[in-house]
């Protein structure tokens, strides 16, 4: 895949009028499938992740638990969330999931934000954070569902992870999916991702005995391009929080859908009052300039 | 490893004990992986905790630390109840049909037949096979023989010193009794109803592995113990002989005073199952560092030369005394084959001496053979620190190892390098052991007294240097160096060479008691300070010193020339070769270790092209038990060798581990590196010190007495040491958790903690502790708690979890903690004062299997309080 072709821009945050590249093929949407049921915790994709984007360590504290840190941060987008369950017929599992963006379809970060450019989200799927453009106001932390975009109180940018759109870009794989020595984790088209992902969940269902095992694609936000393999998908909860449905706040919807729009025909409708106000009342004359009035010096002060 | 990292793919079912290969080996454990996704196998994982590797498994069931012989026993027990075996394999292919000598016992109360308690050895001659013939349908009168021998009061003290007596008076004063000899025509019986026969002898001692026995020693329910028996089994149910097993295992099952006889528990079940020389079968130790199979092949041991070759001892007076107590002669059924591949023995020994010392090794002088130092006694890890403890070792080389940290019972260690003249370290960082004298408790004016001068050496760190690592499955790969060492740091090589060089240069200036074996050792590399690793590599493959012509195929290997492999070598002094395992991997062809051939026709992952595996680029090792007894292979879809009637050889995708035209009709045993040519259930003549079959052994450290003969808990033979710093706890003095140790996938061993990154991942030291035992002693997650064994103590920070269950030993309840062992007092976060700076081996006592002289790492006593 050329750079061209996958990272053709498809939405772009704040950005009035059409955008370039809309529309394009659904056969390039790309996607991240993450079997949480094949993962190990061993946390080579959040060493690979740091390494690749050339993040700053920061120091950790020990936390009761074999996770990382309690949650991504501006420097670590790719975290396991580990957490030990007890089943009802008293049996452990110790689940695993790699939290990081899920690029949703219907990215509620890219709804929220105001900065002209600041978010793309390209025609194969990938939602990017453009920090160039990004003026730190943080809507986007509120406009996402599963709270992933991190604030840089230093550089007053956020970021998040960009499904190495950079290496993507070039045809290669993430740097998460490279490292993956279980293969737990698979890089691909939404389409072929989605069939492994079925295919995965039922064996899980036949063969391993987890029958209410399934496929994360939430479609509250129009389905995501990382999408996971639960043991137990009626309870995605368990898995370090993964929201249940997920869904973009109705108050940046309605910004995005209803008032943005809303502002745009309040302004179309503001310039067609113009041209009405021209055709009917014709051009703004010019009004001869009334010359300031010199104040005439009281003649009976000025000799007294 | 039998097989290979990328077989496990071939697997039906795995059985992960003793090991937790998805931290410790996460690579190597996609495999495993795979075979679930591809294959549907099962995974079961046994282990004090659930794992990372336990996250994935289909079935976990926790065990008490140090009870694996119990449970796999037990499941020894059930595969023979249940007929959940391969019969044809078992007679065929192991030594379940042998019949075993009168006067051999079962240690039913805990001791073999032989036992002399006073020296806690044991006289090994009833453990062997009855001399006779084919006693098939004979069993009336073994009966009564075997009635007989089981009603005699079985008391080793009073036949075991008057055989002994015998012996004596027959040697030559100061001279040790001959050695008791296999006899070459075995007695068997093909129906195994010979009350003495192996197979019977095997049901009887895991008769008393009962579930409710199992249950009682290792704390699994019973229903939990039988549905792993059931599943593990499962693939014999029915007669099915297509299905493969494999069990997978690492330093788990090692680091117990009884670790050998674990293993063979282990390789006897898959034996029985008919597991081992198949794909996705076999016995498969993962090595826990990139070259420890290469460091293990080329002697990094004291009890042996490389390849294998037992070390001289003493009363090897000359060559030939040597070379006939270590080459074995067939032991069979006189009716069967066996190739008896160690019969090359002298070969493989000449060769080697010859490499070693040239031309000064000649056939007048025993191939120099004088030269070689003869090991009088054991000098195992444990025992070097414990000699310099006593003041004997005066100095020390560390060389990629650090070992105050290794421990066991690291104080000892530290306190021994006190009494040490010098110490040289050669390492990437300052570690534990180079700054011994700055450990926790020394006070300045005690650093005062210590005169023990240390040098630092900069070595080169893994990225720096070229070379192979040979893997767990015995590919022995070439890489290269990334970038050259930094500043002054040098290679391995080059410091021992110069090392080595001065040290001859004063032994040629100054003479010495003994030079020659200095002097006369060849060192032909073309810098001689710094030999390439390529040259050495060529030099342990081998050459010819003579031209040489194999009869058999009529090739000529030409003086000079590099030999093609193993079958080449001459016990005449005409060929040369550093280790014979690794000859075949440098021939006139090139560089085998350095191919990457990426083609693997089967699709069994065999991969012939990819580097090269000993022996001779086998994948699979004891592969011809992967066929019928005609030659057939046991599972059509899954091919490796197959007897090739037409050709009247042995052909197939791996290389056959066989001799090649060795028909079927002929019966010879596929287990051509054991005399019998079978596998063996019942190891002969103490070739396994503490016991034909395994028996269950507590820790040196229990918290119970051993339900089997609680008169006799632990290892009758287990080699624990004596100084002031061996000290043991009881349940009696308050120890009663028990303590296993290991490491984390964030972390390797005693390095990452100077790497930003891995401190990143996990910050600081910490005990897992189950959450009961928790509220029980009032520790809350992240309190600081301290660990204490009758050794020393240990402090961290408390981990709660679920993951590792209170459990009932004996029918008391009983707790395990773990203590990843990664932290010392060197390191980021010891430098920012983040942990108490003390080793997790401070609280490990040195108690040693007889066998491996590996220390008891895992399962011992400690107390737990909140600080």
């Amino acid at each position: 895949m050329s750079e061209r072709t996958v990272l053709q821009t498809q939405q772009i945050s704040g950005h009035p009028g059409p955008v370039p590249g809309m529309g394009t093929q659904r056969d390039l949407e790309v996607c991240k499938l993450v079997d949480t049921t094949t993962c190990i915790g061993c946390k080579a994709c959040e060493v690979a992740c740091v390494e690749w984007n050339d993040m700053p360590f920061q120091p950790t504290m020990f936390d009761n638990t074999y996770q990382t840190m309690p949650e991504t941060n501006w420097n670590y987008w790719n975290l396991i969330k580990f957490r030990e369950h007890q089943r009802e017929d008293g049996t452990l599992m110790w689940l695993m999931r790699k939290d990081q963006c899920m690029h949703c379809a219907d990215p509620g970060c890219l709804d929220a934000c105001p900065a002209d450019g600041a978010i793309v989200k390209y025609a194969n799927g990938i939602v990017d954070f453009q920090q160039e453009n990004c003026i730190g106001c943080e809507f986007c932390i509120s406009g996402c569902p599963f709270n992933i975009p991190r604030f840089n109180p230093a550089t007053k940018k956020v970021y998040k992870c960009t499904l190495c759109s950079d290496r993507v870009g070039q045809g290669l794989e993430p740097a998460c999916i490279k490292a993956c020595p279980t293969g737990c984790l698979h890089f691909g088209t939404k389409e072929d991702m989605k069939m492994l992902a079925e295919g995965r969940a039922k064996q899980l269902r036949d063969v391993s005995g987890f029958k209410d095992a399934g496929v994360y694609d939430p479609e509250g936000v129009g389905g995501t391009h990382v999408i996971y393999v639960l043991h137990d998908a009626k309870n995605p909860e368990l898995y370090g929080g993964l929201p249940k449905n997920p869904s973009v706040s109705f108050a940046y919807k309605a910004w995005k859908s209803f008032f943005k729009p809303l502002g745009l025909i309040g302004a179309t409708l503001g310039f067609v009052g113009v041209v009405f106000h021209y055709v009917f009342e014709g051009p703004k004359r010019e009004q001869p300039e009334v010359p300031p009035r010199k104040p005439e010096a009281p003649a009976g002060r000025k000799g007294a | 490893m039998t097989n290979g990292w990328i077989d496990i793919k071939n697997a039906d079912m795995m059985l992960v004990m003793g090991g937790n290969p998805a931290e410790n080996h996460p690579c190597g454990f996609k495999w495993a992986v795979e075979a679930k996704r591809t294959r549907n196998a099962k995974l079961i994982v046994v282990d004090p905790r659930f794992t990372r590797t336990a996250a994935v498994a289909d079935l976990f069931v926790q065990i008490r630390a140090g009870s694996d012989i119990a449970f796999l026993g037990g499941m020894i027990n059930y595969a023979l109840a249940n007929n959940r075996i391969n019969k044809e394999y078992l007679v065929n292919y192991t030594n379940a049909a042998f019949v075993v000598k009168e006067g051999f016992k079962l240690p039913e109360d805990g001791l073999y037949s032989g036992f002399d308690s006073e020296k806690q050895t044991y006289d090994k001659s009833t453990w062997n096979y009855e001399e006779g013939g084919d006693l098939t349908g004979k069993a009336a009168a073994g009966a009564t023989m075997m009635a007989a021998a089981m009603h005699a009061p079985a008391n080793p003290a009073k036949t075991a010193p008057a055989a002994k007596g015998a012996a004596a008076a027959a040697a030559k004063p100061g001279a040790p009794p001959p050695p008791p000899m296999l006899p070459p025509n075995v007695a068997y019986d093909l129906s195994l109803e010979h009350p003495r026969c192996v197979y019977q002898l095997l049901k009887k001692q895991y008769s008393r592995y009962t579930p409710e026995m199992v249950e009682r020693i290792t704390g699994i329910p019973k229903d939990q113990f039988l549905k792993a028996a059931d599943l593990f089994t499962s693939i014999r149910k029915d007669g099915d002989t297509k299905k493969v097993g494999t069990i997978i295992y690492a330093v788990g099952w090692t680091q117990h005073s009884y670790g050998t006889q674990i293993i063979r528990t282990a390789a006897m079940l898959q034996l029985l199952l008919g597991n081992i020389g198949r794909a996705g079968g076999g016995m498969n130790a993962l090595r826990g560092h990139s070259n420890i199979q290469g460091a293990t092949d080329m002697a990094g041991i004291f009890d042996i030369l490389p390849g294998y070759l037992k070390v001289p001892v003493p009363n090897d007076k000359d060559w030939d005394t040597y070379v006939n107590r270590i080459t074995p002669k067939a032991a069979k059924p006189k009716e069967w084959d066996s190739f008896n591949y160690w019969s090359n023995t002298p070969k493989f020994g000449v060769s080697l001496l010859k490499a070693m010392y040239g031309d000064a090794a000649t056939k007048e002088n025993g191939w120099a053979f004088h030269y070689l130092p003869k090991v009088d006694r054991r000098y195992s890890f444990a025992d070097i620190w414990d000699d310099m403890y006593k003041g004997k070792v005066k100095g020390l080389f560390a060389f990629g190892m650090n070992g105050v940290m290794i421990g066991p019972d690291s104080q000892k260690n530290i306190d021994a390098l006190k009494k040490a003249d010098f110490l040289v370290v050669c390492e990437i960082y300052p570690d534990e052991t180079s700054d011994f004298w700055k450990s926790p408790g020394i006070t300045a004016e005690e650093q005062k007294k210590i005169n023990t001068t240390v040098y630092r050496l900069p070595g080169a760190g893994f990225a720096e240097k070229d070379g192979t690592f040979v893997n767990s499955a015995r590919w022995l790969q070439w890489k290269n160096a990334a970038v050259p060492p930094p500043g002054d740091a040098k290679l391995d090589q080059e410091i021992l060479a110069r090392i080595f060089l001065k040290v001859r240069e004063l032994y040629q200036k100054e003479g010495g008691k003994f030079p020659d074996a200095i002097l006369k050792a060849t060192w032909s590399y073309t810098n001689p300070n710094n030999p390439s690793l390529a040259e050495i590599a060529k030099e342990i493959n081998g050459k010819a010193i003579a031209d040489i012509t194999d009869e058999k195929t009529q090739t000529t290997i030409k003086a000079g020339q590099q030999l093609p492999g193993f079958a080449f070598l001459r016990d005449d002094g005409s060929t040369s070769s550093g280790n014979w395992l690794y000859c075949g991997s440098w021939t006139e062809a090139g560089a085998l270790i350095q191919r990457r051939g990426t083609e693997d026709p089967s699709g069994l992952g065999i991969y012939p092209n990819w580097g090269w595996s000993w022996p001779m680029n086998r994948r699979v090792m004891y592969n011809r038990a992967s066929c019928d007894l005609s030659g057939k292979p046991w599972d059509p879809s899954r091919k490796q060798v197959w007897w090739n009637e037409a050709a009247g050889k042995w052909v197939g995708n791996d290389v056959p581990d066989f001799k090649p035209d060795s028909n079927p009709k002929d019966h010879m045993g596929p287990f051509i590196m054991n005399p019998e040519g079978v596998g063996r259930l019942f190891v002969p003549l103490g070739a396994v010190a503490d016991g034909p079959f395994p028996e269950h052994y507590e820790p040196f450290e229990s918290p119970i007495a051993n339900p089997l003969h609680p008169d006799r808990s632990n290892n009758p033979i287990v080699k624990k040491f004596k100084t002031a710093m061996d000290k043991f706890g009881t349940p009696a003095d308050g120890f009663n958790i028990v303590c296993t140790t290991y490491r984390l996938t964030e972390h390797y061993h005693y390095w990452t903690k100077n790497n930003p990154m891995n401190v990143q991942l996990v910050p600081e030291p910490f005990v897992e502790i189950p959450e009961e035992l928790a509220q029980e002693k009032g520790i809350k997650g992240g309190d600081k708690v301290k660990v204490t064994s009758a050794r020393s103590e240990y402090i961290a920070k408390a981990m709660l979890t679920k993951r590792i269950r209170p459990m009932k030993i004996d029918g008391k309840t009983t707790y395990q903690i773990g203590i990843p062992i990664h932290w010392g007092y060197k390191g980021i976060a010891e430098d920012e004062g983040k942990t108490a700076k003390t080793p997790a081996n401070l609280l490990t006592p040195t108690v040693l299997d007889p066998n491996a002289h590996t220390p008891e790492f895992k399962g011992f006593l400690v107390k737990l309080e909140k600080i």
